[in-house]
């Protein structure tokens, strides 16, 4: 018996709306973020990632009320990911009732950011994003990249060492995304999660590529991830979070198992 | 109406901590405070924390907080939260040691990583709390309840009959301390959906 692994439904948020295809058959309001949110409780999500792809800077305030309504609603632990790059700006989610938020563009501009984050709210608060591709060098080696931007952007860093690194200056969790797998609905790179699970003891969260639910098996048992991260299986409905975790238990996964 | 205080000592993000409590009580006051004097009049006493142990007690002798919360744990119902469930304790490993409230008899240490079990630290996510002695908080609350965990120490108190609750993370350790009136909890209430609402209700309505 131990701490069991994670389920986390990951929310795009755009101008305060859930965008991207969110349509559950008994939801009123499939774009306001605290029924989706709601929603994901009751099914037994054990965390929820909301990401801001608002593109407009100056829309920082809707995401705090987004969060603020969310976090007075929901009890859960709630991160929030999307364009942080200051202490002020994590502050200003954590007062509105994030518990964690994501970091990704903004470490690799200036990596002290997450040990002064990580002093100032504590590391446990702090989720550093890996956003990876897959190289293969001359001599066949396979390694992988850090992208920035949405996997537009190479940055020539090496994702692994960066993992490294960024439990170093303090980040609390690591949340790995491989660039080849997104949206491929053919599973996570399970090498990839792996290789950063050898070299780093803060709790890895894989997400990428979720396809149906022995991917997310997959993603913890051989990829060795702590939780799972999910997009579309769930927004589609294709399976509710409490399915995905009766098949896990099934599969021998400890889950935290609710009947709210 | 009672007055709920929930003690902000600077350490830590309290927003989910007032948003939960609110929720649950809607028809008490539930203050946020540094102040000793609203400290001594409330009725009721929350004390979250997060963060590290050296700079929780800084803070506290800063505001001058250490006799309100001394006293108050004497008086009043008063639950300790994460952080603030292990300042209530003698003395704490982190931070190379660190001498605590002493207001209950005990250490805080670090999980050991473990070689067989490779746990994690921080111990974070979900876990079950295994009820060891009935408490009015363990209202509707079955046994091996989960509950939502982030830390990387855990109290070791000395009088074991004050244990009420037990979490196993590489080895059992004390998730959850009952003395007088005195409720002390590892994971948070705060985060754990409908089972740690209730328990904090329990202690609310108590």
């Amino acid at each position: 018996m131990t701490v069991t692994k994670r389920i986390i439904p990951c929310l795009d948020v755009d101008n305060g709306r859930v965008v991207k295809g969110v349509k559950f058959v008994d939801i009123k309001d499939a774009g306001n973020p605290v029924e989706v949110a709601k929603r994901y409780n009751d099914q037994g999500a054990d965390e929820i990632t909301f990401l801001d792809i608002t593109a407009s800077s100056n829309n920082r305030k809707t995401i705090l009320s987004v969060v603020e309504e969310v976090a007075s609603q929901v009890f859960i632990p709630l991160t929030v990911g999307g364009g942080i790059s200051s202490i002020k700006d994590i502050r200003a989610l954590l007062n509105s009732g994030a518990d964690k938020i994501t970091i990704n563009t903004a470490a690799i501009k200036n990596p002290q950011l997450i040990a002064d984050a990580s002093d100032a709210v504590g590391n446990q608060c702090i989720v550093v994003a890996i956003d990876a591709k897959r190289k293969i060098n001359k001599f066949n080696e396979l390694s992988w990249e850090i992208y920035t931007h949405g996997g537009r952007n190479p940055t020539g860093i090496d994702a692994i060492q960066w993992a490294i690194d960024m439990e170093q200056k303090g980040a609390g969790e690591l949340l790995v995304t491989s660039m080849d797998k997104d949206g491929t609905k053919q599973g996570f790179d399970l090498e990839l999660m792996k290789a950063i699970n050898d070299k780093v003891d803060i709790p890895i969260i894989a997400s990428g590529g979720v396809g149906n639910l022995e991917d997310l098996y997959n993603g913890i048992e051989i990829g060795k991830a702590d939780a799972v991260l999910a997009a579309s299986i769930f927004h589609f409905g294709t399976y509710t979070v409490n399915e995905a975790k009766e098949y896990l238990v099934n599969r021998g996964i400890n889950m935290r198992v609710t009947y709210d | 109406m009672n007055t709920i205080a929930i003690i902000d000592y600077g350490m830590s993000n309290l927003s989910s901590v007032v948003k939960a409590v609110k929720y649950v009580a809607p028809n008490d006051n539930v203050i946020v405070t540094a102040n000793s004097d609203e400290i001594n009049d409330a009725d009721k006493i929350i004390f979250p924390g997060q963060g590290a142990a050296k700079k929780c007690m800084q803070s506290i002798y800063d505001q001058n907080l250490d006799q309100a919360i001394k006293k108050s744990s004497k008086e009043k119902p008063f639950l300790g939260i994460c952080m603030g469930m292990q300042v209530l304790m003698d003395y704490s490993d982190e931070n190379k040691g660190t001498n605590c409230l002493g207001i209950i008899q005990g250490k805080v240490k670090k999980f050991k990583k473990n070689i067989n079990t490779r746990i994690k630290i921080p111990h974070m996510g979900w876990n079950k709390i295994i009820i060891k002695k009935d408490h009015p908080v363990w209202h509707k609350i079955e046994n091996e309840s989960y509950f939502y965990f982030v830390h990387s120490y855990f109290t070791n108190p000395v009088e074991k009959s004050s244990v009420i609750g037990e979490t196993n993370y590489g080895h059992i350790f004390s998730s959850v301390i009952a003395k007088d009136n005195i409720v002390a909890i590892q994971g948070h209430p705060e985060k754990s959906s409908s089972i740690g609402l209730q328990f904090l209700k329990n202690f609310i309505r108590n």
